[in-house]
């Protein structure tokens, strides 16, 4: 049972990490909470699903559906946050919750309020791995989320743009004086996030199905993995993703299950009193 | 909306010419929008298409039919509202609505003081029990559908049953009835499981009943997409005893979700759902198979069973004003307590002084999962 309950904690946790990594990044460019992380995760899958069921074929309705997801991203940028880029901290991220509810009534008008199944991209026969059973879908989110992660580590580590990214999150103003574009920088960000939350949406949909208001609860969860795992450390997100998730599931299995999202939140206050800069936030210093 | 009903409402009455005679007021406070919108809809629907049909076949007693509906958008407080000004100013003759079981106890003090017949289309056994003089209701009730699994639990031999039930309002309350009746039929709950509204894996909770010692049979009291992925994750962990599901999942919808997982899944539903497989001999072959037409033929939307249960608590109402006489509202309660026989598309309705809902355990049919399609299980 300890095998079976960590696996469904893992699955549960990678996705929690993607959707917490989206945070990050747009934290990191605009030190924006971006509510709306979870709307892209439900265009991910409601767009993935839609399309299969218009008869087009799996992979390319996935690349559709991330593509629209960007697109969503980039708009959010251009239409909601940089008009307002003048506007506090505090503001932005009040105009982030606007966008989500927003997105969440589109996505009921434009589709519909009914659940929508995903086909699962390897067939559905059950794995068993010591007494465990896993289903094919669970090794491709854990395999995409490794990818992803690696992806990502190249993106801001080796190339161009992505240390561009890094340092408007370091010292915005000298980014800036060093001939970064911050819009540019801003724009991509929202567009990165919004293809790993599409993503995140597209991984798990073949498991827990989706709909038109699936992103509030992973929005959520994502957030507090993000803040768990200290806001704006990419692989704070990851770490803090993966906790929740196998916290929530040993809690579920081992204790009560009623109590289950209780574990978690009572877990992330509990790291907000002791550590407040989460698992691996930077400890910074208020200079007076 | 509102103002197009009435307007045809009084077409249809001027050009009967009979101006000495007052039309039969019917009132109707629905959720037609906000989140209880699946419930409301297909109510209002369903009562606009019957209020016009009524009309066109010469009305009740000679009168027409004159349909009073507000949006009550799943608010209690809203509701309390609409229902104050249906009995006050539209001097309504007989209440029909309520889509949620809040909305519903938040008209009841509003009809019980004025005296005004009232047929809620809400689920909640708290709704009829304590019986209310002027309460009644249409739909079956959650622990009518605990009692019809465990019934048939027992008839394929199993006492010992696992529990497993989401975090939402209907889960919670079908959960709580179905603790209250196990012992009654005698069947043990040996685990009781939930899982959160947005949880997308349960195997945790699964895994927990798989080594509970002494399981035979599983029920998923859920709504949602919940007891789909609990049906996939049953079979993903290769759980064995027999798997129900309520009646809160009872449609094509969860059969597509769950796929070749459901195979099995037996659950109790309303007949309307299996309006074509019923046998001909069945008593609400006929009704139902009408009202489906009737709906779908208009609407081009499949059928619900909120919606029948609009219908049913239209033609109560109707029925009784007829055996009355007249829209004398002591009159109206009187013959509403005395309906015996009523076949609608809940099932057939007896009511008596002490139900005011007059249901049995009939008026579910147990359905199993078999290739993708509904089977009746005898």
């Amino acid at each position: 049972m300890i095998a079976q309950t960590l696996l469904s904690g893992l699955t549960t946790g990678a996705i929690y990490a993607l959707v917490a990594l989206g945070f990050a990044i747009i934290y990191n460019a605009s030190h924006v909470i971006n509510f709306a992380q979870g709307e892209f995760v439900m265009i991910g899958g409601m767009a993935a699903a839609v399309f299969v069921e218009t008869g087009l074929p799996l992979p390319l309705s996935i690349v559709l559906a991330i593509g629209i997801a960007v697109l969503v991203g980039f708009l959010l940028e251009k239409l909601a946050i940089e008009p307002a880029r003048g506007a506090s901290v505090v503001t932005l991220i009040i105009i982030t919750i606007g966008a989500s509810i927003l997105l969440r009534g589109l996505a009921a008008l434009v589709w519909d309020k009914k659940i929508h199944p995903l086909p699962a991209f390897s067939g559905e026969a059950p794995i068993a791995i010591g007494g465990a059973t896993l289903l094919p879908q669970t090794l491709w989110v854990l395999g995409v989320t490794v990818v992803t992660v690696a992806a990502l580590w190249w993106f801001f580590n080796r190339t161009l743009a992505g240390k561009a990214i890094l340092a408007v999150s370091h010292n915005r103003l000298a980014a800036q004086l060093m001939g970064i574009s911050v819009r540019r920088v801003l724009l991509v960000s929202f567009g990165l996030s919004a293809a790993l939350g599409a993503l995140a949406g597209v991984l798990i949909a073949p498991i827990s199905f989706t709909s038109w208001d699936v992103g509030v609860m992973l929005g959520l969860k994502g957030f507090a993995a993000a803040i768990l795992g200290g806001l704006g450390s990419g692989p704070g997100a990851i770490a803090g993703g993966l906790a929740l998730g196998l916290i929530e599931a040993l809690g579920a299995g081992y204790l009560s299950s009623a109590y289950k999202d209780v574990f978690a939140f009572v877990l992330l206050l509990a790291a907000l009193v002791l550590l407040p800069n989460g698992l691996a936030g930077r400890r910074t210093a208020e200079r007076v | 909306m509102f103002v197009r009903i009435l307007a045809a409402a009084a077409a249809l009455f001027f050009a009967s010419g009979s101006f000495s005679q007052e039309p039969i007021r019917i009132g109707a406070f629905l959720s037609v929008t906000g989140p209880a919108a699946f419930l409301g809809d297909p109510e209002q629907k369903t009562l606009e298409l019957y209020v016009e049909k009524l009309n066109a076949q010469g009305g009740v007693l000679g009168r027409k039919l004159q349909l009073h509906a507000y949006d009550s958008a799943g608010d209690a407080e809203k509701a309390r509202g609409y229902v104050k000004r249906l009995i006050e100013q539209d001097r309504v003759d007989v209440l029909v609505g309520g889509s949620t079981t809040g909305e519903t106890m938040a008209a009841v003090p509003l009809a019980e003081s004025a005296g005004v017949p009232f047929i809620s289309l809400a689920g909640a056994v708290v709704i009829v029990e304590p019986v209310k003089k002027w309460v009644f209701k249409t739909p079956h009730t959650d622990r009518m559908a605990c009692e019809k699994i465990f019934v048939d639990m027992r008839a394929r031999g199993a006492t010992k049953a696992a529990l497993i039930s989401g975090s939402g309002g209907f889960d919670k309350s079908m959960r709580a009835e179905c603790l209250k009746v196990a012992g009654k039929h005698g069947v043990q709950i040996v685990a009781d499981e939930t899982y959160g509204a947005g949880d997308n894996d349960m195997t945790a909770q699964l895994a927990k009943i798989k080594n509970t010692a002494g399981v035979q049979a599983v029920l998923n009291a859920g709504f949602g997409q919940g007891p789909a992925i609990v049906t996939k994750n049953y079979r993903q962990l290769g759980l064995t005893p027999p798997l129900y599901q309520s009646h809160g999942v009872a449609s094509k919808q969860f059969v597509k979700l769950a796929g070749d997982a459901a195979e099995g899944v037996r659950l109790p539903a309303a007949a309307l759902l299996v309006a074509d497989t019923l046998p001909s001999h069945d008593p609400q072959k006929k009704v139902v198979t009408a009202y489906k037409q009737d709906y779908e033929g208009r609407f081009n939307q499949e059928v619900s069973t909120f919606g029948g249960h609009a219908y049913d608590g239209l033609m109560l109402a109707v029925g009784a004003i007829r055996r009355a006489g007249s829209t004398d509202k002591a009159k109206v309660r009187d013959a509403l307590e005395a309906t015996r026989g009523y076949v609608g598309t809940g099932g057939v309705v007896n009511m008596s002084a002490r139900d005011h809902m007059g249901l049995d355990l009939s008026a579910f049919r147990m359905l199993e999962v078999r290739k993708g399609d509904w089977t009746l299980v005898k």
